[in-house]
């Protein structure tokens, strides 16, 4: 199975790359955005089966490396 | 007095580190990053900058699975000094050997220039030859130098004097070249052993390249 993992800044961590995306789509005069978080999403190919296993080592994957837990938070989708 | 100074893949501030001790006297011994020891008569650990596993996920992040992370960490809890100069400040963070992390700055440029910091405690090793107050002018080349911790972690660096160095102007006025929490330049651990910065005290060794005011700073480790 796949895990897909999105990685973004915690809600009250200011996002800079999110404000000047969002500054440059006002320029191209996108008016109706109201806010932009830039993340980044990281794809895993497991050699696993069972669902409950795949997620619990994926969330200690995210814990231990792919995320910084003290500035970001990572959702996992298991498809 | 040993200084022993860390180099990964992407290191590229450890000659620069290495030059700066040996011109005040110590003797110097790059360790590379596959070593699972740290040398027994270290006086010094030095986590040098560059851009270790060429910044690949988060600065640092990759680093502190090195072999070597394992004893630097032994090392640390056996209250052995360490100094982590920029990338080396990332991957002491991203190791959990200091608090907060290391952003992005806000301007998402690279920064590169000489800048003013201010020292806010010199009660530890590492500041004890400047006073409090003090403005040295240390170069900064970083992109992601915004150091951020959140309020209860900012309490307690208040609260253990654990903010070493800020930004500021000439004058010693704030001045916020990244987006740091308060401006935070430096910080040590509460036990006093392990530090990090973003400048690079060890490009700041001769007047003739714009300053000497890193000699200062690393001298404190040297009479230790």
């Amino acid at each position: 199975m796949k895990a897909i993992i999105n990685v973004s800044l915690k809600a009250g961590v200011l996002d800079s790359q999110g404000k000047a995306v969002h500054h440059a789509l006002s320029s191209l005069h996108f008016d109706n955005v109201s806010d932009v978080r830039v993340g980044k999403q990281i794809i895993l190919q497991l050699n696993e089966t069972d669902k409950t296993k795949a997620m619990q080592d994926v969330t200690i994957m995210c814990e231990e490396l792919l995320a910084n837990t003290v500035i970001e938070d990572y959702e996992i989708e298991l498809v | 007095m040993k200084v022993s100074i860390l180099q990964f893949p992407g290191t590229n501030c450890e000659y620069d580190t290495q030059h700066a001790f040996e011109d005040l006297g110590a003797a110097t011994q790059i360790i590379w990053h596959k070593s699972d020891t740290i040398p027994s008569d270290t006086n010094l650990l030095v986590v040098a900058g560059g851009f270790s596993y060429g910044d690949y996920l988060r600065s640092g992040a990759i680093a502190k699975f090195s072999p070597v992370m394992k004893a630097v960490k032994e090392y640390a809890n056996n209250g052995g000094k360490i100094l982590g100069i920029c990338n080396g400040f990332q991957v002491l963070t991203e190791a959990g050997l200091l608090p907060g992390a290391l952003k992005r700055n806000d301007g998402l440029h690279f920064i590169s220039k000489h800048h003013h910091l201010k020292v806010q405690n010199n009660d530890n090793v590492f500041l004890k030859k400047l006073n409090n107050g003090d403005i040295v002018n240390i170069p900064i080349a970083h992109h992601d130098g915004n150091y951020f911790i959140d309020e209860s972690g900012l309490r307690e660096l208040h609260e253990n004097n654990q903010i070493l160095l800020t930004y500021t102007d000439k004058h010693g006025k704030m001045k916020n070249p990244n987006g740091s929490v308060e401006s935070i330049a430096g910080i040590c651990n509460k036990e006093k052993n392990i530090f990090g910065l973003m400048p690079h005290p060890e490009r700041a060794m001769e007047l003739l390249l714009g300053s000497d005011d890193g000699v200062k700073m690393l001298q404190g480790f040297l009479e230790s």
